[in-house]
């Protein structure tokens, strides 16, 4: 016996970069076109609609997701950010400033979903998660370090085709290290060995 | 790391890092792409495409869809606006695909045949798929061989002769000590922009507005104004955030369906392609088999270069990829002979890809020197080094500034390969074996006629209005470091605004021509300012104007053999009992003219070698033989490379002038992926003793290669040793 | 994609009530299948019972050393969990080796058991096939098909499972809890999956209706050395062509215990018991995993493009143990 029909909109409401926003929605209707196509923020990018590329990546509850893939009905209750949430009003979070500063994007549009990615798997090393790069998983080998190799393993998710990904790691690398630095401040000469090389170039 | 760079810079801005310019804008997710200006009143379009592969269409129903929740429209070809196909633009006439919805004929799977257009994407997309097409179908021939009865030779490439010939190439190839005959292939491969393609169309007061994303917004607004039969006074395209072209971003479907529907509805619509409709409507670079004959001396000098390549354009309409030219202004042979034929089919037209015909070509080519490296005994660089020629090998003209002998030898030095040991399938690094190989690049230096404007501002700033198009190169970037120097200010005080066509006549983001065309226009529009502003006077109100149009220095330019080059180097790994092939290291060294944003060139340069790795070891778009469709259509059925594919690339570049050349800039967008994949396959040769002729190098093109299952163990090396080569 | 209801469920019970076992009403877990399934046009189901709000998202240790999974744990919660990683490493490294960092934040255990094919003929509504139109035919048979199965396919359809996660399951015997209206009931993951004969469309055993609460995962102490590989054509966010889940425990040169089971190579995840039979009680030597690869190889009947699995199979199948045994031997 068939149930009897439900609604096939809702009005829900939504919690977008600390803000509170009440709508309705279509059930069909993604996060991301919500984002793109109703609350007007258009930093999250449509790449392929099919958690094919991570452009669309925003952070939901403090954990990565592809918006593409999520209902928006179904985001109720969650907190959500967006690559317009990232910046502290003018300052640009680390991670920003490492891309812009060692040009880790070309066109842009993969951009806010690598740094939303990015943002990500530095709280996810930092809890101690280990990747498919992690050579010994058991939790007595600890916590690897984000190597290079690391890197690349967990942010594959993001794809780029202009071919930015070896400016995105040595952002994100960077983006580490300075993480590293401010949770051990007092370390003597605590090191930032990235890409000197590429940041002496840039004269923002 | 960059001692070879200093040499390109210049006092000023021209020569310094810059960061984009639109930087800040892109990582705060500010930066707003085609299909995000918001539009009051917006319709959306979504594109119905066939499912079969050629016949025609007999019905459209579109009775059912009309009364679904939103649809305002289904356009197909009983009802579209007509619009007019036969003409030529100024790249050629257009791919009839843009001819939309004007006959009911299908020539391939994925051929558009309505658009529906509703209140929201929901809404269409549901009616879109909901639309029922009936078709009557005839048989179609999508198979692709070299053999095919229907292959022919095309009289010409863009104007250039398709065939060149010097020299008796078989008895050259008789007289050689040393022949290399071998046959390469490479796939069907796909532009895939990270961003769709879209564009939004309305009517503003008699004149047709788009916003969309593409790389040459005046050259669209030419192609638009033909096709809609209206002055080019009446249409307007912009294109402020691109992201990613790669050549696929011209005049396409989707600008002519939103253009349709917002005139016959009188509202603006928006149509964005999904990703699976791009496999299909955007074109893509066709396969490739090439034969390449080497015929030499013992020492590896050239006797004769034959290279014949085929590839695939559909029936509709002529495009070549060139994949044969690659050589003919790399190598000296007493002989020559390239050519590219075509094979006709039921299947989409392909068009420009990044380093058309030098990407594909560049592989078979630079694959064959490889293999005759090995036969010759003689290492790879010397080999190209002994047949480096004095003037174009085919044409006899003078070259610009040729600078490959110093890429080779600073590529060698930094990659350490001197110390390489030639001998193949010795090296081992537990379950991987290691290998290394190089491959030389080229491609051609061009400018084509541009204009500019740049605009001296009361307040001390300037503005310079041209209609280039930073599709992720840079241009916005380096065309602000140039106006700078030109101004002799500093670039915060300039302004460059670019991709609306109302800046006037201008070349498009192609060919690797951008930022020297536009960059030459800026060039004489800013000096010719800062000359007027040397004479005194204060800046009225309006600001102070000079214009530029280059067309007549052009045509002054000497007539040359005019390239960049470079040298590429990748060290792989292969498990040949899994066919896993992993790069280890990229490096490539180019000579490409005056750099004038060393950090986004190098980001360039690198995409263009990211390009080459994937091309390599991942593209390849597959069609169904049953159906005559594409498998797997997305992201996830066509590869490219992701993170964990790409190693720590460098790319740098040698001093690279040209006392004849006035602006100096080359080009840099395309080198980086020609020889890419050469030095790739090269280095899995070296590393397994394997020649992979055929790309991408797939794990199960690995593991037939290697024949039997591996030996139980350690003991694989034999798996890919020499003898099975 | 059609219009839809969506209904919050707030407990078991309540997600089986709502659901009604009716034909057009699925669970909705992390989404990241059925959604896309949803806007190819593969599913058309008239409602969603959304299961975020139930209290299955813990890992509990069992008696005797086992792990009971409830069924909406995250991929990234079940391979970071410290229980999985100590007990379990090729379940972690299985789960870590699929999608991408956001998938598996989105992506739950219930629903990666449930995930249907990636062959691109069934998610294209205008290609014959037979698990999404039963009667249409199979396009892959003599089309693309270079990853489609080679053991336990029929002609009916020869697509594979693309779960990395539930090969590493399967090879740990896990078992799979559901709830019904009518009650409780569990089914082994090696019985859960329905062979292909010639109803490809019917994939599982469970009953219409029923939710999947929990996989537990029985005490196996050969697991704590344990490997996952995968081999795709890109080094990471890539389907298997071919994978192993291996467990190793050698005793004084002789295979004590051992696990294998297979992914990408059939239409769920293949146990190897014919290779594990051949190895338990003998020599733990290379020449012996080749010739257990052999043993269970004998049944694959691949198609013409996919031969190389067989080859990858058998070379997998060597290399991972031979690794387990030289890391147990250090």
């Amino acid at each position: 016996m068939a149930p009897a029909p439900t609604a096939t909109h809702s009005v829900v409401t939504l919690t977008v970069n600390g803000e509170k926003h009440t709508l309705p929605v279509d059930h069909r209707t993604t996060l991301l076109d919500v984002l793109r196509e109703r609350l007007d923020l258009t930093g999250t990018k449509k790449g392929c609609d099919q958690g094919q590329c991570g452009a669309c990546t925003v952070l939901v509850d403090g954990r990565r997701a592809v918006s593409c893939l999520q209902l928006a009905v179904a985001a109720e209750g969650r907190e959500i950010t967006t690559i317009e949430g990232v910046a502290e009003g003018d300052r640009l979070h680390p991670v920003q400033q490492a891309f812009l500063d060692l040009d880790g994007f070309q066109c842009g549009y993969c951009t806010p979903g690598q740094i939303c990615s990015a943002l990500a798997v530095l709280d996810e090393h930092a809890a101690g998660w280990p990747s498919a790069a992690t050579d010994d998983v058991r939790p007595e080998a600890g916590v690897p370090p984000l190597t290079p190799e690391e890197i690349r393993e967990r942010m594959s998710g993001n794809l780029c085709r202009c071919g930015a990904y070896v400016s995105i790691v040595r952002a994100v690398e960077r983006a580490a290290a300075a993480d590293r630095d401010a949770s051990a401040a007092d370390a003597p000469g605590g090191g930032d060995d990235i890409p000197a090389d590429a940041s002496k170039e840039a004269v923002a | 790391m960059t001692t070879a760079t200093r040499g390109t810079a210049a006092p000023g801005a021209v020569g310094t890092g810059h960061t984009r310019i639109e930087g800040r804008d892109k990582v705060t997710g500010a930066a707003r792409y085609a299909g995000e200006i918001p539009f009051g009143d917006l319709a959306h379009g979504w594109l119905v495409l066939s499912t079969v592969a050629r016949g025609r269409v007999v019905a459209v129903e579109t009775g059912p869809v009309l009364g679904m929740p939103g649809v305002l429209a289904v356009l197909h070809h009983g009802n579209a606006p007509r619009v007019e196909t036969q003409y030529v633009g100024s790249l050629g006439p257009p791919d009839p695909v843009v001819g939309l919805f004007q006959h009911d004929r299908v020539p391939y799977a994925g051929w558009p045949v309505a658009l529906v257009v509703a209140e929201t994407s929901e809404q269409a997309r549901e009616a879109a798929e909901a639309l029922q097409v009936r078709y009557e179908t005839e048989p179609h021939d999508v198979g692709f061989h070299p053999e095919h009865a229907a292959a022919y030779t095309p009289e010409s490439v863009m104007g250039q002769p398709n065939e060149a010939v010097k020299g008796d190439l078989e008895a050259e190839l008789a007289a050689s000590a040393v022949v290399v005959d071998e046959r390469y292939g490479t796939p069907e491969e796909h532009h895939n922009t990270m961003e769709p393609h879209a564009a939004t169309a309305r009517w503003d007061g008699g004149r047709l507005e788009v916003v969309d994303s593409n790389q040459g917004s005046r050259w669209v607004a030419e192609e638009l104004a033909h096709l809609f039969s209206l002055d080019l006074a009446s249409v307007r395209v912009r294109s402020e955030h691109v992201g990613g072209a790669f050549g696929c971003k011209g005049v396409r479907p989707h600008q002519v369906g939103a253009a349709m529907a917002a005139t016959v509805l009188d509202r603006p619509v928006r149509v964005v392609l999904t990703r699976r409709q791009m496999f299909s409507v955007v074109g893509y670079r066709s396969p490739t088999t090439q034969r390449v004959r080497l015929g030499a001396d013992p020492d590896g000098r050239l006797r004769a270069l034959g290279h014949e390549a085929h590839g695939v354009t559909s029936k509709l309409f002529e495009f070549v990829e060139p994949s044969a030219g690659f050589g003919r202004s790399m190598y000296a042979a007493d002989a020559h002979h390239s050519v590219t034929r075509l094979v006709p089919l039921d299947v989409p037209t392909p068009t420009w890809m990044r380093a058309p015909g030098e990407a594909p070509g560049s592989f078979a080519l630079e694959c064959a020197l490889d293999e005759l490296a090995e036969k010759c005994g003689v290492d790879p660089i010397a080999l190209r080094e002994r047949n480096e020629p004095a003037v174009g090998p085919v044409s006899g003209l003078p070259f610009g500034s040729r600078n490959l002998l110093a890429c080779y030898r600073e590529g060698a030095r930094r990659f350490s390969w001197a110390d390489r040991d030639p001998r193949p399938g010795t090296r081992r690094d537990g379950r991987w074996l290691v290998g290394t190989g190089m491959a030389a690049s080229t491609f051609f230096v061009g400018a084509a006629p541009t204009t500019a404007a740049v605009t001296a501002e009361p307040d001390g700033t300037f503005t310079v209005r041209i209609t280039a198009a930073d599709v992720g190169t840079g241009a916005r970037t380096a065309l602000t470091q140039i106006a700078a120097d030109a101004l002799e200010v500093t670039p915060d005080r300039v302004r460059v605004r670019i991709a609306d066509s109302d800046f006037g006549q201008a070349w498009l983001a192609g060919g690797s021509m951008g930022t020297r065309s536009w960059g030459w226009a800026v060039l004489l529009a800013a000096r010719e300012l800062r000359e007027r502003l040397a004479l005194g006077g204060a800046v009225p109100e309006e600001g102070l104007t000079a214009r530029s149009d280059t067309s007549d220095v052009l045509a002054a330019l000497a007539q040359k053999e005019r390239h960049s080059y470079g040298a590429q180097f990748a060290e792989v790994a292969v498990d040949v009992t899994t066919g896993e092939v992993r790069v280890r290291r990229m490096l490539g060294i180019f000579a490409a003219g005056r750099i004038v944003n060393p950090l986004t060139a190098r980001s360039q340069l690198v995409g263009g070698m990211t390009w080459g790795l994937s091309m390599a070891l991942h593209e390849e778009a597959v069609r169904d033989a049953a159906s005559g469709a594409h498998v797997g259509a997305d992201l996830a059925g066509y590869h490219f490379a992701a993170h964990a594919d790409v190693p720590r690339i460098e790319a740098d570049w040698v001093e690279d002038t040209d006392d004849e050349d006035p602006v100096g800039i080359k080009g840099i967008g395309e080198i980086g992926i020609v020889g890419a994949a050469a030095a790739i396959a090269n280095a899995v040769w070296h590393a397994t003793g394997v020649r992979h002729r055929t790309l991408p190098i797939r794990p199960d093109r690995v593991l037939d290669a290697a024949g039997a299952p591996g030996t139980p163990g350690a003991g694989a090396a034999a798996d890919g040793g020499p003898d099975r080569a | 994609m059609r219009e839809f209801g969506y209904l919050r469920a707030p407990d078991v019970s309540g997600a089986l009530a709502l659901h009604g076992a009716d034909d057009g009403t699925r669970f909705l877990a992390g989404g990241t299948n059925l959604v896309d399934l949803m806007k190819a046009g593969v599913e058309r189901p008239e409602r969603l019972v959304d299961l975020a709000e139930l209290p299955l998202d813990r890992i509990e240790e069992t008696a005797g050393g086992g792990l009971r999974i409830g069924a909406t744990v995250s991929n990234s919660d079940l391979a970071a969990h410290p229980e999985v990683r100590r007990r379990y490493p090729a379940l972690t490294q299985a789960v870590l080796a699929g999608a991408s960092g956001q998938l598996r934040n989105m992506a739950t255990v219930g629903g990666n058991l449930l995930q249907r094919t990636r062959c691109a003929y069934f998610t294209d509504l205008a290609r014959p096939c037979n698990k999404r139109t039963p009667g249409s035919g199979c396009a892959a048979l003599r089309g693309e098909h270079r990853n489609h199965a080679i053991l336990g396919a029929s002609e009916h359809c020869v697509a594979v499972h693309p779960s990395d996660m539930g090969v590493a399951l399967t090879a740990f015997d896990a078992v799979v809890a559901y709830e019904t209206l009518d009650g409780p009931g569990e089914v082994p993951l090696a019985d859960f999956y329905l062979p292909v004969g010639d109803t490809p469309h019917a994939e599982t055993a469970l009953p219409a209706g029923a939710l999947i609460t929990a996989v537990t995962l029985p005490p196996a102490p050969v697991a704590a050395r344990s490997r996952y590989r995968k081999v795709r054509e890109r080094a990471s966010y890539a389907f298997a062509i071919g994978s192993l889940a291996a467990a190793l425990d050698v005793r004084d040169g002789r295979v004590h215990d051992v696990r294998l089971a297979f992914g990408a190579v059939a239409s769920r995840p293949w146990r190897a018991r014919a290779a594990e039979r051949a190895l338990t009680g003998g020599p733990a030597t290379a020449e012996a995993y080749a010739a257990a690869a052999d043993a269970e190889l004998a049944a694959a009947e691949p198609l013409p493009d996919n031969g190389y699995k067989v080859t990858l199979m058998r070379n997998l199948v060597v290399a991972v143990l031979t690794e387990l045994a030289e890391e147990a031997g250090r």
